[in-house]
């Protein structure tokens, strides 16, 4: 069993990974063209700007990365830090 | 058969079944003690269905009405939940010969029973201090020096607490002459406002508010793998239970809330034991159902509840996983763990759909009980709120929906070989993992029957869909991104600092000194005082000649008394000129 778990899999090749992450960007890319042909229901004014939704998780997700990494430097101690 | 059958059950409390498991687990042992505790808590959910709405057993007590059992429906929503729960970590530690955990977890259960329908305040502060004082053996059974000293801070936390809850209860009853546990509230006058604010911070404590939040976030990953299941079940979902019933449309929980929903996810990204990730994204969860609670309406009401609900099953099954993970490798931080999916392959797919569940993907349970608290918050007008609660579901996704998978299952394979977990917590999981889908698919059946306020809500429409789709696939994008341009933050061995510090670090820093000096400061003065005295006495008394040294001691009183009116008539005569 453990020489079968060994083997280079599905995921450890990087053709295939390259591939999934192609899919991943055409399902992107279709779920913004749909914001275009679909009529949304709009419940606030900011829900008008074109893809708001798609802007918004991917600007919010870069800044929540960027400030928790810049929270590190503060924060981040030895794992043994309190055990001292 | 399934109507009559609770008609030919006695007609019980409805903890009782779950203490009666409990109870079983001391003295039995094998395959008697499994079955009776997977009996108990189908016992007792089927004993709950036979029960009418009401009041049960109420009886005088120094001439207050004591309500021990209310069932109405927002008590009975989380009677069903609890008893679920308890079955599902009951499956999953079923391998365990541990008795101290068998019996704590499931008498923490029936605490969380007992709370959930307590009519008045002095019942639902004895299962307050029941919860507290069951579950820390939770954690205690890791046997660890962490754990350890976890469960000590966790238990002192947890009875501050009960000591305000109980506070808080005898003003109120003694200032409103009632002792019922209803409506509260933050506006009252004088010393019965005291009374709701201390009653308010005891729920605030359970319900992990901002900065007392550090119990769960540094007991829950100490405890063991099985007993984190029972751990993140009750406690914040009792004391969401209790903001709802004494604390709904209270402004305040907005704003607390959305602060819980936001700060954890910060720290989320950054830890690296990836059950304290999930005791982050616990906080973050809870924080939504605190932001429903707060907002007060029907619908976000209902909203908070179902996603307790929810949130109980999915971030079960997240821990689940992750205490799988722990049980076979012995590890658990994000830095040594990776490419198990190839050993784990049913435990990967299981996490995938628990990690789909909690960042609300449409099909998902997360997606139909989240989506009512965002349309409610919109719907009053909160558009900041909403704006920051959506930045907290995309934030979900990317520590709790990708980190967590990402890191134990793929990412770098760590070179660990491992097997599948024992049968009893794949199935546990799998029992989860089924119920994520069913409520997700089929919410109106479901969940949605079991909630307190009538509101029409329908979660599938094409905009809902839509836009959920597109916040998770480019939040997605986003760490696919920063993966790509080696900016996103790498897994490493650390502690990161939270309010814990401050009476972990800051307050012992300068405590101790304090507490010795003064401790020094009291021992130097009392040899001071001593060598004083001793002195006063050598220097007035004579050991040689054995009688005292002074000049007055030396004479007969009579001639003393006839010194001190000499004395007296002198200051007469000055006194007279002047």
């Amino acid at each position: 069993m453990s020489k079968e778990q060994n083997k280079p899999d599905f995921f450890d090749k990087p053709e295939n990974i390259a591939k999934i992450i192609k899919v991943f960007y055409v399902i992107c890319a279709v779920l913004v063209i749909v914001d275009f042909i679909v009529h949304r229901h709009i419940y606030h004014d900011w829900e008008n700007i074109p893809a708001f939704y798609a802007i918004y998780g991917f600007v919010g997700c870069v800044i929540l990365v960027l400030i928790a990494k810049a929270m590190r430097k503060v924060l981040m101690k030895k794992e043994d830090y309190y055990d001292e | 058969m399934m109507s009559s059958l609770p008609l030919l059950l006695p007609q019980l409390p409805p903890f009782l079944p779950l203490l009666i498991g409990s109870l079983a687990a001391i003295f039995l042992r094998g395959h008697l003690r499994s079955a009776i505790m997977l009996i108990t808590p189908i016992w007792g959910a089927i004993q709950l269905s036979g029960m009418e709405h009401g009041l049960y057993w109420a009886f005088e007590f120094m001439g207050y009405q004591l309500e021990p059992v209310r069932v109405d429906k927002l008590s009975m929503v989380f009677g069903y939940l609890f008893h679920l729960a308890a079955f599902i970590a009951v499956v999953y530690a079923l391998h365990l010969k541990d008795t101290v955990q068998h019996v704590a977890g499931l008498s923490y259960a029936a605490s969380a029973v007992g709370a959930v329908f307590a009519g008045d305040l002095l019942t639902l502060f004895v299962f307050w201090e029941l919860l507290a004082l069951t579950s820390v053996f939770l954690v205690w059974a890791r046997r660890t020096d962490r754990a350890y000293s976890a469960g000590l801070r966790y238990i002192m936390i947890k009875v501050l607490s009960g000591v305000l809850l109980l506070a808080g209860a005898i003003i109120f009853i003694n200032e409103t002459g009632s002792a019922r546990f209803s409506d509260i509230g933050l506006e009252h006058d004088g010393i019965l406002n005291l009374g709701a604010w201390l009653i308010f911070l005891a729920f605030g404590i359970k319900c992990a508010f901002p900065f007392l939040h550090t119990w769960l976030t540094d007991a829950y990953p100490e405890a063991t793998p099985t007993g984190t299941i029972f751990l993140a079940s009750f406690t914040t979902k009792v004391a969401v239970y209790a903001l709802a019933r004494g604390y709904a449309g209270t402004e305040l929980l907005v704003w607390i809330g959305v602060t819980m929903a936001c700060f954890p996810i910060f720290y989320a990204v950054i830890e690296n034991d990836l059950r304290r990730v999930l005791a982050y994204s616990m906080i973050n969860q809870v924080g939504f159902m605190v932001v429903g609670v707060g907002i007060g309406t029907s619908l976000a009401l209902n909203g908070a509840v179902a996603h307790a609900f929810n949130d109980v099953i999915f971030k079960g099954l997240l821990m689940m996983t992750m205490g799988a993970v722990l049980h076979m490798t012995g590890k658990i931080n994000g830095s040594e763990l990776g490419g198990l999916y190839k050993s784990m392959p049913k435990t990967t797919l299981l996490c995938i759909i628990g990690a789909a569940s909690i960042s609300a993907f449409p099909l998902f349970s997360g997606f139909v009980s989240k989506s009512m608290i965002m349309s409610a918050a919109i719907a009053e007008g909160y558009d900041y709120i909403w704006l920051a609660l959506l930045f907290a579901a995309a934030g979900v996704f990317h520590h709790a929906g990708i980190k967590i998978p990402y890191f134990a299952f793929f990412a770098h394979d760590s070179g660990i070989r491992t097997t599948e977990p024992p049968k009893n917590m794949l199935i546990a999981m799998g029992i989860a993992a089924v119920l994520c889908v069913i409520i997700g698919t089929f919410p109106a059946q479901t969940v949605y029957a079991l909630l307190p306020w009538e509101v029409e809500y329908q979660p599938y429409d094409i905009t809902h869909v839509l836009t959920q789709l597109q916040l998770l696939f480019f939040s997605a994008l986003a760490f696919v991104w920063l993966n790509s341009k080696n900016m996103y933050p790498p897994e490493l061995p650390s502690t990161n600092l939270d309010a814990d510090w401050l009476y972990r670090k800051l307050a012992p820093s300068f405590v101790v000194p304090i507490y010795y000096s003064v401790i020094q400061g009291i021992g130097k003065l009392e040899s001071a005082a001593k060598g004083g005295i001793n002195q006063l006495i050598n220097s007035s008394y004579d050991k040689d000649k054995e009688k005292p040294k002074g000049y007055f001691a030396k004479l007969w009183p009579t001639e003393t008394m006839v010194f001190w009116v000499a004395l007296l008539l002198v200051g007469i005569l000055l006194l007279y000129y002047i």
